[in-house]
């Protein structure tokens, strides 16, 4: 009856823990390896310009709205003194600082982070937005010469993207007639042209708008936005290449911001100018994807680990590995048949390896250990009583470390002072269990009983420094439920213990 | 035993379980948690308690002399042991046989243990004083030393001791015993009846109380390797009576899987030592005979008889099929 009561609380408990970690994974995309690392893209926008003196000025800066195919981590608006506000009209995002004195030469910084991520959508504008209707803005003699040109290209396309496709390869053709050559004439530079490809457009009651591109290439500064250009086709937009007329996006590159208006606008300040840098560094992808969850509103991630302070995350780095340890433990004692002495004292010792290093840590216990039983012996022909004996081991205990911390760090061995990390009342047990095994049982089982419990911190040890192990505890603590069933499960395990098999291997013969 | 081979060679588990082997999981999972109700441990755990209600219900104990509590009554040691020559003393919660003094003999304040060794009043005074502190108790808690009669064991077992007292233990489940061992101490022992301590068992057979088999340290033996005696074909007398003893043990603490430990004294018949709440895993390589079949068995009955030599009887029968 408990048994089948057991089954049922392990399955439930195993069927939360994962579900749980399925939804971290899959959803969420916290990923199951510790090494994963990801690409992580900073552009800074740096605006500088010269305020005016004696009046208000007011700075409008045209910043992304999620772009799609990556991740907005973080965002940081740099510019002291000045006030903030963000506004997105669902088409446009801008920035808005603005300080009621200042003088000279300003300089404003935008960083906008940002993380790769296929599974990304661009954030839909919401419904009802009109799309701002701009002016024309062809001046009459090249009017003529596009409604030439338009009525060439119309013959030669079935939609608007065909369209648009065909002007372009005319507008962009090495050989340019007349008309082409008119229309190209003023162009300055790559954003002049873009809005003259959307104006001529327009003229065709295309509906088309410029964006503007940042290309994320490592190591680009001074850069400046790359204008690129988009036609509606009835459902979406499509993006055009200016220059070619091919579709869709460069790759690595996001749309910094829709529309004709200027992306930088200053009032009480002059000699406006912005310059875009972007650089690339990778970053743990569980930063990431717990960023990228506090941006969704997780709840989950909200009562996560990574809410806590850094220092008490460290604790709990620590503190979550002990159940890995004590599973050990049930399955070496219940399932192999081991015995230690005190049934955690491994682990607690285990613990202490963590910061030692293996080999320090297991020398440094053996040399505490013998020492202390040697002290503890001739304590013994001193007929004490037992807990003052148990407080004199434990002050013994205490000046040994003391001392071989004080010895090691006079060597220059800087390993040796972290032997204060020993659990003394576990070793001042230790020892003093031993000793009494060592008379009841003679030294042989005495030292195997001690080299066991060694043995068993040893891989106590190995397994809670394991960066695998750290990290699924960690990231995923539900998974500590799934070895709570394994426990409960085992709690209820009345097979043979290994060493038992050889205990009655006497029976086995007969 | 054919059936199964290659597969038992793989896997031994398999065997072991054919043979009826109990495990120590399965012994504390299906046997001690369930049957051995926690409050009733303390009745097993102090033998004074023990020793207590055995008087009560009139089962023969070793007499008790004297019971140190306080450590202020050592100092008082030689009046209070003064009436008696040989006398043991041991820690009232110890376990495994451990803190236990045997003194044979003594002279002009010196006390001659069984081993030879001699003890000063001082050396004797500071054994009951770790005792009381809790040396050989579980988790160190306080204790008292109990002293009391010095058992003359059967010279029956002569042949097969060396340097202790050998006694009888039998499993009792559900107020049935199952099974039955001689524990002979050895000198690898040091007195001891525990046999991984190094004592010799030897399976007793249920229905005669003839001995059959003996075993030390895990592997089968014929003599004492001490004393040279040989081991089988031994009969131990009173059998019915030791039965019904341990039968009526089960009655006096109320607990379902218990070890009964009973010694033969030479001129006073069979005495219960004390009782363990954990019994049960050695004792099957001493008979030979695994302890599985006889417990589900019993744990099968929807009512095991009241009367005790019925239980006797029932005992017997288990053996006898199983």
């Amino acid at each position: 009856m408990s048994k089948l009561h057991v089954r049922l609380l392990a399955a439930v408990l195993t069927a939360v823990g994962l579900a749980l970690c399925y939804y971290k994974v899959e959803i969420l995309g916290l990923p199951l390896l510790p090494t994963e690392q990801a690409e992580v893209w900073t552009v800074e926008a740096r605006i500088e310009f010269k305020a005016r003196r004696d009046t208000a000025v007011k700075v409008q800066f045209a910043i992304p709205r999620a772009p799609r195919g990556y991740t907005v981590l973080d965002e940081n608006f740099v510019a002291s003194d000045y006030g903030l506000t963000t506004d997105d009209n669902g088409l446009r995002r801008q920035a808005r600082w603005a300080i009621r004195e200042t003088h000279g030469w300003q300089v404003l910084y935008y960083r906008i982070h940002l993380a790769k991520d296929p599974a990304a959508e661009a954030s839909p504008p919401p419904t009802g937005v009109v799309m701002p209707v701009e002016p024309q803005s062809l001046p009459e003699p090249l009017q003529a010469a596009a409604r030439g040109l338009l009525n060439e290209v119309r013959s030669k396309s079935a939609d608007n993207v065909t369209f648009a496709q065909a002007l372009l390869q005319r507008l962009n053709a090495a050989d340019a007639d007349s008309n082409v050559s008119l229309l190209r004439q003023d162009i300055t530079g790559p954003d002049d042209w873009a809005r003259r490809i959307v104006a001529i457009l327009r003229e065709a009651d295309v509906s088309a708008r410029p964006v503007y591109l940042a290309i994320l290439k490592d190591n680009a500064s001074r850069g400046s936005l790359t204008p690129w250009v988009e036609v509606f086709d009835g459902d979406s937009w499509v993006d055009l290449n200016p220059s070619s007329g091919e579709t869709g996006l460069p790759g690595d590159a996001i749309v910094w911001t829709v529309g004709s208006e200027p992306l930088l606008e200053i009032t009480g300040g002059k000699n406006g100018r912005v310059e875009y840098s972007v650089r690339r560094h990778s970053q743990e992808m569980t930063q990431i994807a717990e960023q990228r969850a506090r941006k969704m509103g997780s709840r989950i991630m909200e009562f996560s680990l990574f809410s806590l302070p850094v220092k008490t995350q460290n604790v709990y780095r620590v503190l979550l590995l002990v159940p890995i340890g004590a599973f050990l433990i049930v399955f070496l004692r219940n399932v192999v048949g081991l015995q230690t002495f005190g049934t955690f004292m491994p682990i607690l010792i285990a613990a202490a390896f963590r910061e030692t290093q293996l080999l320090w840590g297991v020398a440094m216990f053996c040399l505490l250990v013998a020492l202390g039983l040697l002290l503890r012996f001739y304590l013994e022909s001193l007929k004490l009583l037992l807990v003052p004996r148990l407080a004199a081991v434990l002050i013994i205990v205490i000046l040994l470390m003391a001392m071989v911390s004080v010895m090691t760090y006079k060597l220059g061995l800087d390993r040796g002072v972290s032997v204060a990390l020993f659990p003394m009342v576990i070793m001042a047990m230790t020892i003093e269990r031993m000793s009494m095994v060592w008379e009841e049982f003679g030294p042989v089982e005495a030292l195997k009983q001690g080299f066991g419990s060694l043995a068993v911190a040893v891989l106590g040890y190995l397994s809670m420094s394991s960066d695998y192990l750290g990290h699924l505890v960690f990231v995923f603590p539900e998974l500590l439920l799934v070895v709570l069933a394994l426990t409960l499960l085992l709690g209820r395990y009345t097979g043979y213990r290994l060493l038992e098999l050889w205990r009655f291997r006497g029976a086995l013969k007969g | 035993m054919k059936a199964g081979g290659w597969k038992d060679r793989m896997f031994p588990w398999r065997r072991l379980r054919r043979l009826g082997i109990l495990g120590m999981n399965e012994r504390n999972a299906d046997f001690v948690l369930p049957y051995n109700p926690r409050s009733l441990y303390q009745l097993v755990d102090d033998k004074r308690r023990t020793k207590a209600l055995a008087i009560e219900l009139g089962i023969p104990v070793p007499r008790l002399y004297a019971v140190v509590e306080i450590e202020h009554q050592i100092e008082d040691l030689s009046r209070l042991l003064a009436p008696y020559g040989e006398f043991v003393v041991k820690p009232s919660h110890g376990s495994g046989g451990e803190g236990i003094l045997v003194v044979e003999s003594r002279s002009d304040g010196r006390y001659r243990r069984c081993s030879g060794l001699v003890l000063t009043e001082e050396d004797l005074g500071h054994h009951i004083s770790n005792i009381l502190s809790g040396m050989y108790s579980l988790g160190g808690i306080p204790d008292c030393a109990l002293i009391e009669y010095r058992v003359n064991f059967d010279p029956l077992f002569t042949e097969v001791s060396y340097l202790g007292v050998p006694d009888i233990r039998i499993v009792v489940f559900r107020g049935v015993p199952v099974m039955a061992m001689i524990r002979a101490p050895t000198r690898l022992s040091d007195g001891k009846a525990n046999l991984h301590q190094g004592a010799v068992g030897v399976g007793v057979d249920m229905i005669t109380g003839r001995t059959y088999n003996g075993i030390w340290r895990e592997r089968r033996i014929e003599e004492h390797p001490d004393t040279g005696g040989e081991l089988a074909g031994i009969c131990v007398p009173h059998w019915d009576d030791i039965l019904t003893m341990a039968a009526r043990c089960n009655d006096m603490v109320g607990m379902g899987y218990i070890g009964v430990d009973i010694v033969l004294d030479r001129d006073l018949g069979p005495l219960m030592l004390e009782l363990n709440a954990r019994p049960g895993l050695s004792i099957q390589l001493a008979t030979r005979t695994g302890l599985l079949p006889r417990l589900r068995y019993l744990e099968g009955l929807r009512e095991i008889p009241r009367d005790v030599p019925e239980r006797v009887a029932l005992a017997k029968t288990v053996a006898n099929r199983f």
